[in-house]
C-alpha cells in the first residue's frame, strides 16, 4: 500500500456519531407483513375506510411485483416478514406541549442536536420529528397557522385534512410506480404534511427530522407538500438511526405539488447509519421522490447523502406546465462499504421548460458511487432546455465511481447537454496545504467543500454549515 | 536559523542529495543554482516535509529542532514557507478562504485566538497593494485558470500573510515577464528583514539583480561544490556550469 494510500485509509475511516439507541417504551406491531398488519396499523392510526381501502388496493397490486435489480448494487435483499412494520414511542396521551415529551426523547433530540424547544431557537425553522413509525413533535404550529400553512404529520391530516390529502395522496408516485413505493403505499406509518396556501410565502423554513430507534423495524414514511398558486416554501429533511448490525429498511415516498407559479426547494441532509468498516448493518435506503411542476413553476431538489449502506434514490421533476423548471443538485459521499445508485429524472412534457443538473459524487474506501439520471424530452416540449454537471471524486484507489446518463428527446427544438468530470485529491493538493500550515484532515475537508460548493450554496446558510461539517465528519474520522 | 547537516535523501531508491551542509542566518539571503537535475527542488521538497522523500542520513536543524520529525504543516507552524514552483489548483477554494484557513490553523497551533475578519482583510488589501494585485483575486478558485505569472505572484502574496521566518522561492522566475518579476523581487524585497531570511533556488542570473543574494551556493549531483557571494552568479551567468565541473574534477 503506498503512503497516499495508508494516509486517505487513515484519514477516510471515521465512525458515526448518531449510533446510539435511546431506551424508550416503545409500542411495536409482531413481525411480518400481511393484510391483517395493515388493518391493524390503519386501526391504530384510526384511519377513515378509504385510507385503509387505499391501503389495502396498494398491498395487493404489491403482491404482484418483484423486486428490481437493475441498480449498480448489491445486497442481500430485506426479508419483509422479519421486519415490524410498527414502531411507536409510547405516549400516555396526546401531546398538549412540548414539556410533555418523553425526556429521554428529548434527550435523544438534544443529542442529535435538533432543539425543538421553540424558545430557545434563535434560527428560524418549525420542525417536525419523527420517531419510528409516528411523528412525535411539531414546532410553530400557531404561527403557521395564522398564514393558512399547514404543517403537521400525514396521519393528523388524513384526520383534519382529508379532502386534501385525498386529492392529491398518489398523484405523482402512483401506487404501482416501483416496488417499494407500492409497499410504501401499504404500510407508511407516519411523515409530514405541508399546504401552503395560493400567493403565501412560507415565513420560515420547514423541516422533519426522521429517526429509527427501535431494532427489528423499518421506517416507511410519507410525505406530501402541496404549494399552491403562486406559494413559496423551502422544505428540509434530516436523518440518521442508531448503529445496528442488521440492516434496516427505509422506504419512503415524498410527493410534492407545484401549482401554478408556485415554487418549492426540498433540502435533504440524508444520514442514515452507514454500517461499520467493514460492511456490517446499516440502512438500505429506498426512496422514491417526486415533484409536479405546473405553468411557471419550480421545484429544486437539494440533497447531500452521506449514510446508508445502499441508497437508490432519484428525486425527480415531471414539467408539465409550460415555463417551468426543475433542479437537481447533489453531493452523495460512499466510504469503506457504502453503495449509492443516486441521480434524477427530468421529464420535460410542457414548453419551454428548463432543468438544471448538477451531481457531485465522492467516493472513499471500497465504495461504490453511481449517478444515474434520465433527461426526457416531450414531443410537445417545444425549446426545452436540459444541462447536466455530474462529476467524480475518488479517494484512494479501492473505491469506484460510475455515471449512466440517459437521454430521451421526441422534440427536435430540444437542446441537452451533458459534462463529466471524475478526479482524485493528489497528494500534490494535500501537501499545498500542509505546506500553508493546514493538517491533512483539514485539506481534505477543505478540498471536498470546494469541490462540493455549487451544491452547498443552494442549502438554506444553517443547514449549509452543518451540511460541510458532516461531509468532514464522514470523510475525516474526526469524530467528537 | 536553519543547519543542514550532511543530508542525504532518495526517492524511489534514487540518491538525490548525496550530503548537502547549509547554513543561513537571520537577515541573509542565499540562492542555491545548478544545472537540471542536481537536486534543487528535492532540497526544497525535504526541507519542507513532502513525504515521498526518503532522508536516509543527515540532520536539519531549524532553531534548534529537528525538523526531520515534523510533519509538513508542523514545519509551516515554525515559520517555513515554500514558494511552489509549479503552484497546484484547489477548484471551489477560494484564494480568501484558503487563506484563511492556512491562517488561522497556525494561530491554532500556537495557541492562538482566529484572526478578526476585519483585520485579515485589511492585511489583505496592504498585500495585494504591495504586489500590484486586482481586488477580484480573492473571490477565484486558487490557482484554477491563473496564467504563470498570476500563480507566482500568488505565491508571494501568500508569503506576505503568512510572513515565514525562512523562505524557500522554488524558481519564482519562471514564468514571469520582467515586468511581473520587478513586482514580484519588489514584493520579496520589501518583506525582508534582520529576523527572516530567503533562499532562492534559480537557475538565472536575473532574479539576482533584483534580489540580490549574500551567498551563492552551487549545487552539482547532490552536493554543494562551490559557495561566494553575488558575483559568482556573475560568473555562471558568463561561463555556464563546465568550468566548475573542470574546476572540481567531476
Amino acid at each position: 500500500m503506498s503512503s497516499e494510500e495508508k494516509l486517505l485509509e487513515e484519514v477516510t475511516g471515521s465512525e458515526y456519531k448518531y449510533g446510539f439507541y435511546t431506551d424508550i417504551e416503545s409500542d411495536k406491531v409482531p413481525a411480518g407483513l400481511s393484510e391483517d398488519v395493515i388493518r391493524i396499523i390503519s386501526a391504530k392510526k384510526k384511519e377513515p375506510q378509504w385510507m385503509l381501502d387505499w391501503r389495502l388496493d396498494a398491498f395487493h397490486k404489491f403482491n404482484q411485483m418483484t423486486e428490481p435489480d437493475w441498480a449498480n448494487v448489491t445486497y442481500q435483499k430485506p426479508d419483509l416478514q422479519a421486519i415490524s412494520f410498527y414502531s411507536a414511542p409510547v405516549q400516555k396521551k396526546k401531546l398538549g406541549s412540548l414539556d410533555e415529551v418523553d425526556p429521554e426523547l428529548l434527550k435523544t433530540f438534544e443529542k442529535l442536536g435538533i432543539s425543538v424547544d421553540e424558545q430557545k431557537r434563535l434560527t428560524n425553522v418549525a420542525i417536525d420529528v419523527v420517531v419510528d413509525s409516528v411523528s412525535v413533535a411539531t414546532t410553530f404550529k400557531k404561527t403557521l397557522a395564522e398564514k393558512g400553512i399547514i404543517f403537521c404529520p400525514i396521519s393528523e391530516a388524513i384526520q383534519e385534512h382529508p379532502e386534501l390529502v385525498k386529492k392529491y395522496l398518489g398523484t405523482v408516485v402512483p401506487k404501482t410506480d416501483n416496488y417499494y413505493a407500492a409497499l410504501n403505499s401499504a404500510v407508511f406509518t407516519d411523515g409530514s404534511f405541508c399546504y401552503i396556501p395560493k400567493g403565501v410565502k412560507c415565513p420560515m423554513e420547514l423541516s422533519t427530522y426522521f429517526r429509527i430507534n427501535e431494532g427489528g423495524t423499518g421506517q416507511f414514511e410519507r410525505t406530501l407538500l402541496i404549494a399552491d398558486e403562486e406559494s413559496y416554501v423551502s422544505y428540509l429533511e434530516g436523518c440518521t438511526a442508531p448503529s445496528r448490525d442488521e440492516n434496516q429498511l427505509h422506504a419512503a415516498v415524498v410527493e410534492l405539488i407545484a401549482m401554478d407559479g408556485a415554487e418549492i426547494k426540498y433540502s435533504t441532509v440524508q444520514n442514515w447509519y452507514p454500517g461499520d468498516a467493514n460492511g456490517k448493518g446499516g440502512v438500505f435506503n429506498f426512496v422514491t421522490k417526486r415533484g409536479i411542476c405546473e405553468k411557471n413553476a419550480k421545484i429544486s431538489w437539494t440533497q447531500v447523502e452521506t449514510g446508508s449502506a445502499v441508497t437508490w434514490k432519484y428525486p425527480s421533476c415531471i414539467l408539465k406546465g409550460e415555463n417551468s423548471i426543475g433542479e437537481f443538485y447533489s453531493v452523495a459521499v460512499t466510504n469503506n462499504h457504502q453503495q449509492a445508485d443516486t441521480g434524477t429524472k427530468m421529464i420535460h412534457l410542457g414548453k419551454n421548460t428548463k432543468s438544471t443538473i448538477i451531481s457531485k459524487g465522492i467516493c472513499a474506501g471500497k465504495s461504490n458511487g453511481s449517478y444515474r439520471g434520465l433527461v426526457k424530452i416531450g414531443p410537445r416540449a417545444e425549446n426545452a432546455r436540459n444541462f447536466s454537471q455530474c462529476d467524480s471524486l475518488l479517494m484512494g484507489s479501492s473505491c469506484g465511481s460510475h455515471t449512466f446518463p440517459y437521454i430521451e428527446t421526441q422534440n427536435k427544438s430540444a437542446k441537452v447537454e451533458h459534462e463529466a468530470t471524475t478526479s482524485k485529491i493528489g497528494e500534490d493538493q494535500i501537501f499545498y496545504c500542509n505546506q500553508r500550515g493546514i493538517g491533512t484532515e483539514e485539506a481534505i475537508a477543505l478540498i471536498v467543500n470546494g469541490y462540493c460548493k455549487d451544491v452547498l450554496n443552494q442549502l438554506p446558510m444553517e443547514f449549509a454549515v452543518e451540511a460541510q461539517k458532516l461531509l468532514a465528519i464522514s470523510l475525516e474520522g474526526s469524530v467528537g | 536559523m536553519l543547519k543542514i547537516n550532511d543530508l542525504h535523501a532518495s526517492i524511489e531508491g534514487n540518491e538525490i542529495l548525496k550530503g548537502i551542509n547549509l547554513e543561513i542566518k537571520p537577515g541573509e539571503v542565499h540562492a542555491i543554482m545548478g544545472p537540471n537535475g542536481s537536486g534543487k527542488s528535492t532540497l526544497s521538497s525535504v526541507v519542507a516535509g513532502r513525504e515521498e522523500y526518503e532522508v536516509s542520513k543527515g540532520t536539519i536543524d531549524f532553531e534548534g529542532e529537528d525538523l526531520l520529525d515534523l510533519d509538513p504543516e508542523e514545519r509551516a507552524h515554525k515559520g517555513i514557507f515554500l514558494s511552489f514552483q509549479y503552484p497546484i489548483e484547489i477548484p471551489g477554494v477560494s484564494v480568501t478562504n484558503f487563506l484563511k484557513t492556512a491562517i488561522n490553523e497556525t494561530r491554532k497551533a500556537k495557541g492562538e485566538e482566529a484572526m478578526p475578519a476585519n483585520i485579515m482583510l485589511k492585511k489583505m488589501r496592504e498585500k495585494m497593494a504591495l504586489l500590484e494585485m486586482d481586488k477580484g483575486f480573492l473571490s477565484r478558485s486558487l490557482n484554477e485558470g491563473f496564467s504563470g505569472g498570476e500563480k507566482k505572484r500568488n505565491e508571494i502574496f501568500q508569503m506576505a500573510m503568512l510572513e515565514p521566518k525562512l523562505a524557500i522561492l522554488d524558481e519564482t522566475d519562471s514564468g514571469l515577464d520582467i515586468d511581473a518579476l520587478r513586482i514580484v523581487a519588489n514584493g520579496v524585497n520589501k518583506l525582508k528583514s534582520k529576523d527572516n531570511a530567503v533562499l532562492l533556488i534559480t537557475h538565472y542570473q536575473r532574479l539576482l539583480d533584483y534580489i540580490v543574494p549574500d551567498y551563492v551556493h552551487v549545487l552539482y549531483n547532490g552536493r554543494i561544490v562551490k559557495s561566494g557571494g553575488k558575483d559568482l552568479a556573475l560568473q555562471l551567468e558568463e561561463k555556464g556550469y563546465d568550468w566548475i565541473k573542470e574546476e572540481m574534477a567531476i
